[in-house]
């Protein structure tokens, strides 16, 4: 499973590398990282919609997470793939609006990776 | 026998004219008015019952009677001018009157005494009357001057009076008034400290949720990172049993990184508390230490960035830093001049905002922060590509209270505030804006 994870946080990638070492070991999971919105977008062109599902904060500078939401449920033809907030905002606004454009999950921050991973396990049998 | 009566009576008017003239108390009016019906009512009965002879001797008598009169009673001393005036022909008239029951008047010599004696008592009578009137005229003229004095007097007391009332009257007014005055300008200060304290804490609060991000980012990184540390002992601990240290080797390498994160991004949630800290404190406590102008205007830039996005939503910017990394430290009050700075910064992306609300689609907002040495100054901009600042308004932003935010949403006391501080500084706050096109900011600060 392709997972694209987007953070402008650059040790994100150190984090989820290790949280996640077990998985990338066995190849149960590939993970790729964006630092921001527009390079996910980017890289969703040029990869062909490779990732199954994608991992992304809201509050970034450019190209805000939900945008980001945005562009890729609605304005992609294809069948969108899995889109994840993860945000330190868990406000009620942030989260109507996440959903409203399709969101098919919404987490806080500090993340709570066995919550995750169950979460990406369920998803990906579904 | 004419004159005598007349003479009498004429006295009595005069003397009735005198004491009215005086200023003392006149009890004689009556008595006066009395003896001048006295008089008429003699002569009358003088002439009609023929009793000439018996009535020349009571007009002797009565002048004589009036002249004693007025030198013994002091209340007539204004009468005896008069009175020496009449004292010759009372005396001529008695005397012929003497000689005519002895009648020896017919001898020549009294005959001849008699008459230059009578000319001479009209003459000095003439004069007398003369020299009296004149003395009344004086006399009426001295006292009517002195009423008058006396009135302007009283008159000007009581406009002293009058006046003395006025001016403790407007004494008292303009007291009150000062009182007035000193308590409004005691209210308005503890208003100004009021607003602001409340300035201080509005862009506290719209800061709050950008801390709260920028402390749930780092808080994450610790949380996980330690996770993943206690998984990798125990891994290590299962890798030691197996003996492959190779592996361990590996973990412990792993181990270490995770923890300077962990060191790391505690530190960045500590300086951000410690930053939210000083914000609130008062800047009277401030004392200038040496900062680093770079990292103070970046957190800045970040939290005011966060705080923006958390509130709207919609909100996004290009943020763009361009920091000369040779500056190094300079001495300041770091939470004022961040104040200076945020306030700037939250300007900026205001100005921003509103023209993405109404340019076009390829309009990207962009605010750049950037710090410059020149010399021994120190220069910090911000620039962004808003709408500007109008002309004619451009003299006034830096004005208490000016804004051009809806009510309610700006006290107008950001940059006025900035302005105090940069000034506290020592250093200058000044604007470049163009109309559509944008505006920049710089602070610039003598490095000491």
């Amino acid at each position: 499973m392709k997972v694209l994870v987007v953070d402008d946080e650059k040790d994100v990638q150190i984090l989820f590398e290790q949280r996640f070492r077990k998985e990338i070991r066995s190849g149960e999971m590939d993970l790729l990282f964006a630092f921001s919105g527009e390079e996910a977008l980017r890289f969703m062109k040029d990869h062909n919609h490779e990732a199954v599902l994608i991992l992304s904060d809201i509050n970034m500078p450019g190209m805000s997470g939900l945008e980001l939401l945005h562009q890729i449920k609605v304005k992609y033809e294809k069948p969108p793939p899995v889109v994840m907030m993860i945000t330190a905002y868990g406000d009620d606004e942030n989260y109507a609006q996440a959903m409203e454009w399709g969101a098919d999950d919404f987490l806080t921050k500090p993340i709570d990776f066995n919550v995750l991973k169950q979460k990406l396990k369920d998803k990906i049998n579904v | 026998m004419l004159a005598e009566p007349i003479l009498a009576f004429f006295l009595i008017l005069r003397v009735r004219k005198i004491l009215r003239n005086t200023d003392q108390q006149n009890d004689w009016e009556k008595p006066i008015k009395v003896i001048l019906y006295g008089i008429v009512g003699l002569f009358l009965a003088g002439e009609i019952f023929r009793l000439d002879y018996l009535t020349k001797w009571i007009w002797d008598l009565f002048l004589f009677g009036i002249i004693g009169f007025a030198f013994l009673r002091t209340e007539f001393s204004a009468t005896r001018t008069l009175m020496y005036a009449v004292m010759p022909f009372a005396i001529v008239s008695f005397s012929k009157n003497v000689f005519e029951a002895l009648n020896i008047e017919k001898y020549n010599f009294i005959d001849a005494y008699l008459k230059v004696g009578a000319a001479f008592s009209i003459v000095w009578l003439i004069a007398m009357a003369i020299v009296s009137g004149r003395q009344q005229k004086a006399l009426r003229k001295e006292q009517a001057k002195t009423r008058q004095e006396e009135e302007q007097r009283k008159w000007m007391a009581i406009r002293k009076e009058e006046l003395e009332k006025i001016v403790s009257e407007r004494t008292s007014e303009l007291r009150q008034q000062k009182e007035q005055i000193e308590q409004t300008l005691t209210e308005l200060k503890a208003t100004q400290a009021q607003l602001i304290q409340s300035e201080k804490m509005a862009s506290l609060g719209e800061l709050t949720a950008g801390i709260a991000h920028e402390i749930q980012n780092p808080l994450n990184f610790v949380n996980n990172f330690s996770e993943v540390n206690t998984e990798l002992i125990t891994e290590m601990h299962q890798a030691i049993d197996k003996g492959n240290f190779e592996e361990v080797k590996e973990i412990s390498k792993d181990i270490e990184d995770n923890e300077k994160k962990i060191i790391f991004h505690g530190k960045r949630a500590d300086a951000i508390v410690k930053g939210m800290l000083q914000h609130s404190r008062r800047s009277a406590s401030g004392e200038k230490e040496p900062t680093d102008i770079n990292a103070l205007a970046d957190e800045y830039l970040r939290l005011a960035y966060h705080g923006l996005r958390a509130k709207d939503k919609t909100f996004n910017a290009t943020m763009k830093t361009e920091f000369d990394e040779t500056i190094g430290y300079m001495n300041i009050i770091p939470q004022d001049i961040g104040r200076a700075i945020l306030n700037l910064i939250t300007n900026a992306f205001y100005a921003v905002s509103e023209k993405k609300k109404m340019a076009a689609e390829s309009y990207e907002p962009t605010v750049i922060v950037g710090t410059k040495k020149t010399g021994n100054k120190v220069l910090i901009t911000v620039q962004d590509n808003g709408n500007g600042i109008p002309q004619k308004i451009v003299d006034k932003i830096f004005q208490p209270f000016f804004t051009t935010k809806p009510t309610g949403q700006g006290t107008g006391l950001g940059l006025s505030l900035s302005y105090d501080i940069v000034k506290g500084h020592s250093g200058q706050l000044k604007v470049e804006t163009k109309d559509g096109e944008g505006s920049e900011f710089t602070i610039q600060l003598p490095l000491i």
